[in-house]
């Protein structure tokens, strides 16, 4: 790839390092190192409520880590001055999970938002550029429906379509395949491939979709308990010996993997009298 | 008694937090307005989204407020033998107190919600956050336009509301009471001033209200707790405190400028 054979860049886009975070008292990361490759597709697997969302939010810069670094293309992006932050936030692309489609504009319009935002254009250049992103995610034809119309499998694609809007270097996608039928699963795999193979873009994949993960990821980090518990190829994965990581890549309900939220025991819960 | 305090406490504690956040926010959104001489089109469809808005209950609610003045002011004069005055009383308390202080409680209510509740949406939606890692800036692409427009159409609407009313009170008087037609106008031409009457009230008013009204309903829309029940209470929270403040800065004003 020719981005990643250019001598002067580094192999590391995203490098992360003892990355410490908490929401309360509670810590959602403590210590983290993570290495994310240029111009390949790295997933991000874990139990839901481990910290996914929030790892993709610290890399974008949107909340501060109470300690540790992240680096994007060799700059700390939280020591940044604010229109460094913005000029790097144009060459990231994220879909959210929820989609957060503007809900006042129509599908074109949102595909539109950040070209018109941030270059000048002709009206028909714009018009091509937003067709042809929606023609990749299948939604041409309802270029004129407003989120509200829009179920939620197709709300996600639309994002995905505004999210590569402005030909971005990275894509993060957060739950990209929850909510899509086999049909539009299988193309957004294709798609995330293409994107990544033929443009180079580097991929964040945040899953637990453990199965289709693997097909496309290049590289898998697990993350549970705050903590980077398995990291790995595919392969390596699955081979791995580690119970943690194998109760998660077979999806087991008995591990050292909790399925629940962190509490007292249920007896003593139930046992406790109302106040 | 130590809960109580304790409680007292941190109540004023929030309040004093809050009220810094709101000024602290206040300053980046006009760190942000200059940015907008280069989009003049975000303020203006502003402008007119929210002017359209308000329109209505501002013509409807000057007429019935002009009627009442005209009905009210008439009883009283009458009794001087001074009825021929009426169209300067009805005049004078419109452009000075009536209409901009009405005015800006029907806008706080009718468009100061419909903008926290607006801004608190797309918060809670995590719209505002896309916009973030768009790399659009908030304050400047959603807030900023709102700020500066609810600023501009709020003179504007005291204006409308106070030439309606003019019209409420001159049907009353002259067309139900039989007050004569050239002494209500003339005497109204001959002793309303520019300056004193005009600029003071409705404009200089006009402008004060609608920038705390437009701080007020943005801040409490942009600090919403991301919920539905957040944004509600952030709604209640803009018509409450946008109106004692209304209420509060036009006794002021009136303090100020008339004494
Ligand atoms: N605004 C917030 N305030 C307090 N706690 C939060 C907030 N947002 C997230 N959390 C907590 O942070 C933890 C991680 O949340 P996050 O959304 O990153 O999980 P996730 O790994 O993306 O889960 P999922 O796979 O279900 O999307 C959760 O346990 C949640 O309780
Ligand atoms: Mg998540």
């Amino acid at each position: 790839m020719a981005i990643t054979s250019d001598p002067t860049q580094s192999e590391t886009l995203v490098r992360i390092r003892n990355l410490h975070f908490r929401r309360g008292r509670r810590a959602i990361f403590d210590g983290i190192d993570l290495d994310i490759p240029r111009g390949r597709i790295t997933a991000i697997l874990g139990p839901s409520g481990t910290g996914k969302t929030t790892l993709l939010r610290l890399i974008g810069a949107q909340i501060a880590p109470t300690q540790g670094t992240v680096e994007v293309d060799g700059r700390d992006v939280h020591r940044l001055p604010l229109d460094e932050l913005y000029e790097q936030r144009k060459r990231i692309g994220m879909l959210f999970q929820s989609g957060a489609l503007l809900t006042d504009l129509s599908l074109f319009e949102n595909v539109a938002f950040p070209l018109r935002e941030h270059m000048r254009l002709p009206e028909s250049m714009i018009r091509s550029l937003v067709l042809m992103k929606l023609e990749m995610v299948g939604l041409r034809g309802a270029r004129d429906l407003y989120p509200r119309e829009l179920s939620g499998g197709m709300a996600r694609r639309a994002a995905l379509a505004r999210a590569i809007a402005l030909d971005p270097m990275m894509i993060m996608y957060d739950e990209p395949f929850s909510g899509q039928d086999p049909i539009s699963m299988g193309i957004l795999v294709r798609l995330i491939k293409t994107l990544n193979d033929t443009l180079g873009i580097t991929s964040v994949l945040v899953s637990h979709d453990v199965a289709e993960t693997c097909t496309i990821a290049d590289y898998i980090y697990v993350l549970s308990g705050a903590k980077i518990v398995g990291a790995g190829t595919p392969q390596e994965l699955q081979a791995e010996h580690s119970p943690t990581v194998r109760q998660f890549m077979s999806g087991m309900p008995d591990g050292p993997l909790p399925f629940h939220y962190p509490g007292k025991a249920y007896l003593d819960d139930l046992l406790e009298a109302p106040r | 008694m130590t809960d109580l305090l304790a409680g007292l406490g941190r109540r004023s504690l929030d309040f004093f937090e809050r009220l810094g956040r709101g000024h602290l926010f206040l300053l980046r959104v006009l760190a942000s307005v200059p940015g907008l001489v280069r989009r003049p089109g975000l303020v203006v469809k502003q402008v007119w989204s929210t002017g359209v808005q308000s329109l209505i209950i501002i013509v409807i609610s000057g007429a019935f407020v002009g009627m009442v003045l005209g009905l009210q002011g008439y009883n009283t004069l009458v009794t001087f033998g001074a009825e021929e005055s009426l169209g300067l009383v009805v005049a004078k308390s419109l452009l000075r107190e009536l209409g901009p202080v009405v005015s800006a409680l029907l806008f706080a209510g009718r468009a100061g919600t419909a903008l926290t509740a607006e801004i608190g949406f797309m918060k809670a939606t995590e719209q505002l956050s896309a916009m973030e890692m768009m790399a659009v800036d908030p304050l400047r692409r959603i807030v900023a336009p709102r700020f500066v427009a609810a600023i501009i159409a709020m003179p504007l609407l005291a204006a409308i509301f106070t030439a309606v009313g003019v019209l409420g009170g001159y049907f009353c008087g002259v067309g139900l009471l039989g007050v004569d037609d050239g002494s209500f106008w003339s005497q109204m031409q001959a002793k309303v001033l520019l300056m004193e009457d005009v600029v003071n009230g409705v404009v200089i008013k006009g402008v004060v209200f609608g920038a705390v009204i437009s701080w007020i309903a943005v801040f409490e829309g942009y600090d919403a707790v991301p919920t539905s029940e957040g944004v509600s209470a952030a709604t209640t929270r803009t018509v409450v405190h946008s109106s004692l403040a209304v209420l509060g800065l036009d006794f002021v004003l009136t303090g100020l400028m008339f004494n």
